[in-house]
């Protein structure tokens, strides 16, 4: 049997929740589960169609619990494994993407945000989720996450976050909200030998107790289920070994510590701005869909003689800490623009406050993303 | 940087977002230009307002939602109802004129096209009502090339369709070959 064609070359009029299901697949997907839900239903509908086709199995779980546990399972019997969900997918997936963290599963996890909370308004997206995929399960953790400005972005950060999850042994998360989902936009995908995949590295052999399977700051290999080593993954606390320990103080600490430096010692590797703001006094600080608003404001000021830049953050986590401290110490004044009431604000003021002075501006009407002169008149008043 | 903003609205069902898609594939896929579509609808399956609006430019696109369109399609009195007032001072408001009988006052630019009654008692086909909107969009404003039209249009019909559906077009177009725009 020939292998199906995985990549749909060429250039697209597509929606970002099709452009995501085509990067799941252009990725090398083996395995994904889901329920579908309104406004990221689009993707897990198109996975349905053509991942079975491109060599993958898709599972229709009985609810977001089951499908984020199924795709922790898929990760480790080998496959690069995805899930894909909106706001109240992920409170309900929260207890299990702590279990993907703590067994270091590889794993991609699509947030086509909406406006919450509860169920709130299906169709009308808004970055309701930007602290809860980092700090929404208990314990202490980290994990990545990207934000697509364009159904553009929803391909390449979907292929990204494969390839980060499986270098990292990382739940990766692609933080795309219903504006951008539903969005039909010029989409190109490039040919599949232009596509860099990263595969996990795999354990060969050697006997349990002797191979340290977990907690290497350098990523540790991870054995496949069903290729005859035996190995012990749990959600508690463990040593490198996979062995539980619920005694030892200094394996308690690295069972936390150890995954965190495990991104952190990376972050300059995985963190990714757009940065435009040379010689500006004030400067937008934006991340996702709300960018284009930014950018579109900042040209508009800049055309008035005014002295505005803009900072876009494509990596929300790890937090791009250095970056918006480099911004605020080159300026005068940061405007945070973010379609909520200021998830990511306080991180960011955290890292410019000392430098500069910070302010936040959501959206006219929370779900409907800033218009470019309502930023201006902020600018504005700001700078006069 | 030549960048039209386009409105077309309507009631669920009349497929007003589908005509959306096709401007926007006939754009991007058929014209090589540039185009964001995007959509608001309610909850209804039928009868709901029905909205999309369409980014059509030569260059990249930046700021994706509309604010204030050049142009309004109105399929229902709703939608000119909900959308006229954010409509650009010289915009174009093309309307289905069976729908909707009377144009809000202070619009000059007004094109009427008999979309609801053409399709029902000359197609015989009232679901083609949107294809004669988008052919009067056409020809009154030549946004995309006729071909890229034409081509997109045949993408998204149903097989055997095609003929029914460019025939709608044509129909659409020729309603506003006559009027002053």
């Amino acid at each position: 049997m020939s292998e199906a064609r995985r990549v749909n070359t060429g250039t697209h009029f597509m929606m970002g929740n099709q452009a995501c299901a085509e990067g799941v697949i252009a990725a090398g997907c083996g395995f994904a589960a889901g329920y579908p839900i309104t406004p990221a239903s689009e993707v897990f509908n198109a996975l349905a169609k053509q991942l079975p086709k491109a060599g993958g199995t898709l599972l229709q779980t009985e609810d977001e619990i089951s499908a984020v546990c199924t795709a922790v399972g898929a990760s480790w019997a080998g496959l690069k494994s995805f899930t894909v969900t909106s706001g109240p997918g992920i409170s309900l997936m929260q207890e299990n993407i702590g279990l993907a963290v703590a067994t270091e599963t590889p794993l991609v996890i699509v947030d086509v945000q909406r406006l919450g909370p509860s169920t709130g308004v299906p169709s009308i997206g808004m970055a309701g989720d930007m602290v809860q995929v980092a700090r929404g399960s208990h314990g202490d953790y980290q994990i990545i996450a990207l934000c697509p400005e364009s159904p553009q972005e929803m391909f390449d950060m979907t292929v990204q976050a494969f390839n980060l999850a499986e270098e990292y042994r990382v739940p990766v998360f692609v933080m795309a909200e219903g504006f951008v989902g539903h969005m039909r936009e010029r989409v190109v995908i490039p040919d599949e030998s232009e596509i860099r995949l990263v595969y996990r590295k795999i354990t060969q052999g050697g006997e349990p107790l002797t191979r340290r399977d977990f907690l290497d700051p350098e990523v540790a290999s991870m054995p496949v289920f069903g290729r005859g080593l035996k190995t012990h993954v749990t959600s508690s606390c463990h040593d490198e070994y996979g062995m539980r320990n619920l005694s030892d103080p200094d394996v308690m600490h690295r069972y936390i510590m150890t995954p965190i430096q495990k991104i952190l010692s990376k972050r300059d590797r995985i963190v990714e701005i757009e940065a435009d703001y040379e010689g500006a006094k004030l400067v937008l600080i934006s991340y996702g869909v709300v960018s284009r608003a930014s950018r579109q404001a900042a040209a508009m000021a800049r055309a008035e003689g005014l002295k505005v830049g803009t900072l876009r953050l494509k990596t929300a986590w790890p937090f791009p800490d250095k970056e918006v401290r480099a911004a605020a110490e080159s300026a005068d004044f940061i405007l945070v623009l973010e379609n909520n009431t200021g998830q990511m604000y306080p991180y960011i003021k955290a890292e410019s406050a000392h430098a500069c002075k910070v302010g936040f501006l959501g959206p006219q009407v929370l779900g409907q993303i800033h218009d470019p002169q309502y930023i201006l008149a902020k600018i504005r008043e700001i700078m006069k | 940087m030549a960048q039209t903003d386009i409105n077309i609205a309507g009631v669920g069902g009349q497929g007003s977002i589908l005509a959306g898609i096709i401007l926007g594939t006939a754009a991007v896929t058929y014209d090589k230009k540039y185009a964001v579509q995007t959509q608001a609808y309610s909850s209804e399956l039928r009868g709901g307002f029905a909205a999309t609006w369409v980014i059509v430019s030569d260059d990249p696109v930046g700021f994706p939602r509309v604010t204030a369109p050049d142009i309004l399609v109105a399929q229902a009195q709703d939608a000119v109802n909900r959308f006229a007032k954010v409509l650009k001072p010289k915009g174009l408001l093309i309307i289905d004129s069976d729908m909707i009988p009377e144009p809000p006052a202070g619009i000059e630019r007004v094109v009427r096209v008999p979309a609801t009654y053409t399709s029902r008692n000359e197609l015989k086909a009232p679901v083609v009502a949107n294809m004669i909107m988008l052919g009067a969009l056409w020809q009154a404003t030549h946004i995309v090339s006729r071909e890229a039209f034409e081509k997109a249009i045949a993408d998204f019909v149903p097989r055997g369709k095609d003929k029914l559906n460019l025939d709608a077009f044509e129909r659409g177009a020729r309603a506003v070959e006559n009027q002053k725009i």
